[in-house]
């Protein structure tokens, strides 16, 4: 059982990493051109395992930013996953704290979205289904970060690569966009974050993601 | 100083996915929470795309001249309608790189 489950996790997948990949790759690319050293890039996927955190934290760093800044946009970035935890814990209430150790390194995104579509449908073996689908996006977030790294080198600035950043980010949060509520706190943040523009330390980011969550709840709360 | 901040990152992410999942059955996410998470990455990515395409100098840019601007609407109506990473990235890089030869040939120095 264990064996099938974990197949099945890994296949479950599989569709998502088309997306992974060029992700991983252009996190790479983008880590060596903002000047970090390959084995910092590389150590940040390992360390980190967060796509849209990394491309942020790695644009602060070459931007000069101090750390305190860096850590907050990662600690906002990244707050979502605190509803993945909330969302998943009580299917993981028995395991042993080894298994709900392992599994919370791999919650990202991709990993919970088939996960808790597992556990909601009753499917068996929840834990090793999580656990193949957690490994195989790990093992390509983590190759696709190294050939980017190596490619890194060659691509020519003029090609703006750093613009495939907001293009991901488009392809990521538009589709998400289901609600009037949801494209109130778009809106919102977008427009604050570019009449911030000129704040400096890049905390116009925090201004505008705290502006876009209440113009959100306010919307929410009128509908 | 790189790498201690890399780790601190890392604890911080790991912190945010263990939290409910280590303290099960001692909190729950209060309701408003919940609803607020919801709106964190709707709000996030937004607020780093727009200074990006918009801004690309650290100053608002809506000339003609900045070709970031007509290729990110592209990739939005892209991915709107095709709910593809991969078209998304496409389009708006392909639309972007076009727009720059054909403002590079009427003479403008673009950014």
């Amino acid at each position: 059982m264990p064996r099938a489950a974990l197949a099945a996790g890994a296949r479950a997948v599989v569709p998502m990493l088309l997306g992974v990949v060029p992700f991983g790759t252009i996190y790479g690319v983008l880590a060596v051109a903002a000047g970090l050293p390959p084995a910092a890039a590389q150590a940040m996927s390992l360390l980190v395992f967060a796509g849209s955190a990394q491309f942020v934290a790695v644009q602060l760093i070459a931007g000069g930013a101090p750390a305190g800044v860096v850590l907050l946009t990662t600690l906002v970035v990244n707050l979502r996953h605190v509803l993945y935890s909330a969302s998943l814990a009580p299917y993981l209430r028995t395991l042993r704290p080894a298994w709900r150790w392992l599994l919370a390194y791999a919650l990202v995104d991709e990993v919970y979205a088939v996960a808790i579509a597992r556990y909601g449908a009753g499917g068996p073996a929840g834990q090793w289904f999580a656990l193949g689908a957690g490994a195989t996006l790990w093992a390509t977030w983590q190759a696709s970060t190294a050939a980017g790294i190596f490619l890194g080198a060659q691509v020519p600035p003029g090609w703006s690569l750093d613009f495939t950043l907001a293009l991901t980010f488009i392809a990521l949060v538009v589709p998400s966009l289901r609600d009037r509520a949801g494209l109130a706190a778009a809106l919102v943040a977008g427009a604050v974050a570019v009449a911030t523009v000129g704040v400096p330390l890049r905390l116009g980011l925090i201004m505008a993601a705290a502006a876009g969550i209440l113009a959100g709840l306010v919307a929410e709360a009128r509908a | 100083m790189l790498w201690m901040l890399i780790a601190a990152m890392g604890i911080i992410t790991y912190s945010l996915r263990l939290s409910v999942i280590a303290a099960i059955g001692r909190f729950a996410v209060p309701p408003t929470l919940a609803r607020a998470l919801r709106f964190v990455p709707l709000a996030v990515l937004p607020a780093i795309i727009a200074p990006d395409v918009l801004a690309p100098g650290g100053v608002l840019d809506l000339s003609a001249a900045n070709a970031r601007v007509p290729a990110a609407a592209l990739a939005v109506l892209v991915a709107w309608r095709t709910r593809n990473v991969l078209a998304t990235i496409g389009s708006g890089m392909a639309a972007l790189w076009l727009l720059r030869a054909v403002l590079t040939r009427v003479g403008c120095a673009c950014p």
